[in-house]
């Protein structure tokens, strides 16, 4: 478990995080979600011990994150394991190399039978088992984060530490680094941290986020429940996704579909039951693990507005008057 | 002087390729490994350094200039005394590999220094995330990762140590540089002066070539 409470640091005037606290629990993806300088490279950067904060507490199992006491952290960083935006592998270690590195700096003889059974597990894990002996220049940006996380695994880490994994990748090349770090994390039982500005990292795997807006947790929770229908405008703004061209006669209505009530049949027992028109002037459905969680737009006649609030009011859907 | 000894241009020109190797190879030895030190010491206390002390980055990369903008010519003759105490005499190729040697230490240490320094943060980062120690990233990250780029600095090294070797003449270094401005030049030997750039542009070729190879070997 890491437990962050009231972290606060800044760069000589600049406040970069504003007393955050929250909570990893074990064996879960916890999701560090905001756009860039959010502050939630740096809140990362400071779990694992890379920067020190400023005041108040970051501790793993109850042992304090210090980075003066630099053995303690030594030991606390064998546990976390770190990926990077820019993959970050020896350019002149081969795949091997680079997943033993971390091995070396324990004093681990890697040419033992023990690690080199450890070594080709973990290839094989990410799959690269063809391209053990390639440097990283001759591999793809997929590929290259698989070797990072095989190096970051190699230490047998309790938690695997992602600082915008994929935001380098395309989005297919994304889905199977997703894909395996969720492997990772069921299998092996490894919790794992991702800082993202990418909704479609956070709707894939992550079980519960925080929203990190201007050095403070604006939000924490299930991403479907924060995402689907945000009340924060930082929130809405950061999903960037509401159309600006709604109709401007009448009244728009948004209706949510989260949890409960998302498989009833609401919108067509509306127009049956009230014989009214109306119409749907823009829709979304996403994905958030395995569920769909959706939300859509109505334009309807101003006269028929109280009507059709009493009837959605009635059921057991969430929606709200856009303004 | 061993020049003098043999009449034979093929005799001449073969002594002196030999006190050229002589000369170069020794000071290229000893400067990479004494401006390795001074190359670290900036690489660990620049701004972005693992361990930043500005007073000691700034006086260190002044000293490195200042000898690096010393004209050779000048040094040759300075450090004359250092010599005598060093080689026993001041005069002669062994003598002129201490010469060559102090005024390629700045030279390659700023080019180590360089190359080190080139080094990916974010692979030095990486590092410190598995629990690396100071040392540790040092050996294993700086200088493993920048060794096709130091071996770079060391062809650029040799060549110009090839050139200033010719200056050595002056001191009595011998080496196909002073053959070249003795006999080809101050002789109106065209032979010779033609024999002797001939030698030079295969010799640097060479090298060339060979760190070329190395680097694409290496990296």
């Amino acid at each position: 478990m890491i437990e962050i409470s009231s972290v606060r640091k800044s760069f000589r005037d600049v406040d970069v995080l504003k007393g955050i606290s929250l909570t990893i629990e074990d064996h879960e993806i916890y999701g560090i979600v905001g756009q860039s300088g959010a502050g939630k490279s740096t809140l990362l950067r400071c779990i694992n011990g890379l920067e020190p904060y400023d005041s108040g507490e970051i501790t793993v199992d109850g042992a304090l994150v210090n980075s003066r006491d630099k053995s303690a952290l030594r030991g606390l960083q064998k546990r976390m394991g770190m990926i990077f935006q820019s993959f970050n592998l020896l350019e002149r270690l081969d795949v091997y190399g680079n997943i033993a590195l971390p091995m070396k700096f324990w004093g681990i003889n890697t040419r033992s039978q023990e690690s080199r059974d450890k070594i080709e597990e973990l290839i094989r894990l990410v799959g690269l088992e063809d391209k053990a002996h390639m440097k990283p220049r001759q591999l793809s940006g997929g590929q290259k984060q698989r070797v990072a996380i095989a190096r970051a695994l190699v230490l047998d880490p309790q938690f695997l530490l992602c600082d915008e994994a994929t935001s380098a990748l395309d989005p297919e090349i994304t889905k199977g680094i997703l894909a395996l770090l969720q492997k990772i994390n069921r299998e092996m039982g490894i919790t794992v941290v991702v800082v993202t500005h990418q909704m479609e990292v956070v709707k894939q795997i992550c079980g519960r986020v925080a929203f990190l807006y201007n050095g403070s947790v604006l939000s924490q929770g299930k991403p479907e429940e924060m995402f689907i229908k945000p009340a924060e405008k930082e929130i809405q703004s950061f999903l960037r996704d509401k159309s600006e061209l709604l109709p401007r006669t009448g009244v728009n209505i948004q209706v949510f579909f989260v949890g409960e009530g998302s498989n009833e049949p609401v919108i067509t027992q509306m127009a049956r039951e009230l014989g009214k028109d109306f119409s749907i002037c823009w829709a979304k459905l996403e994905d958030f693990r395995e569920n769909v969680y959706g939300s859509l737009v109505l334009n309807i006649d101003k006269a028929d507005r109280e009507q059709v609030c009493n009837f959605l009011s009635s059921k057991k859907v969430a929606w709200e008057v856009l303004t | 002087m061993g020049i003098a000894s043999t009449t034979s241009m093929t005799g001449i020109i073969l002594t002196a390729l030999w006190q050229t190797l002589y000369m170069v190879f020794w000071s290229t030895l000893l400067s990479v490994i004494i401006g390795f030190i001074p190359a670290i010491i900036l690489t660990l206390t620049a701004p972005d350094g693992l361990r930043p002390i500005r007073p000691v980055y700034e006086i260190l990369s002044f000293l490195v200039n200042v000898f690096r903008s010393f004209p050779f010519v000048i040094l040759l003759v300075l450090v004359i005394p250092f010599t005598r105490l060093v080689v026993g005499k001041a005069i002669g190729t062994t003598a002129s590999i201490v010469p060559l040697t102090l005024s390629a230490i700045p030279f390659i240490a700023r080019i180590i220094e360089t190359a080190l320094r080139e080094t990916d943060a974010g692979v030095i980062e990486a590092a410190k995330s598995f629990g690396a120690s100071n040392w540790q990233i040092l050996w294993r990250v700086y200088i493993k990762e920048s060794i096709p780029r130091i071996l770079n600095g060391i062809v650029l090294l040799i060549i110009s140590l090839v050139g200033y070797s010719a200056m050595a003449g002056t001191v009595g270094g011998g080496g196909i540089g002073d053959i070249a401005i003795r006999f080809g030049y101050q002789q109106y030997r065209t032979d010779y002066l033609v024999v002797c750039s001939i030698i030079l542009i295969i010799f640097v070729q060479l090298i060339q070539m060979i760190g070329n190879h190395l680097y694409k070997r290496l990296s």
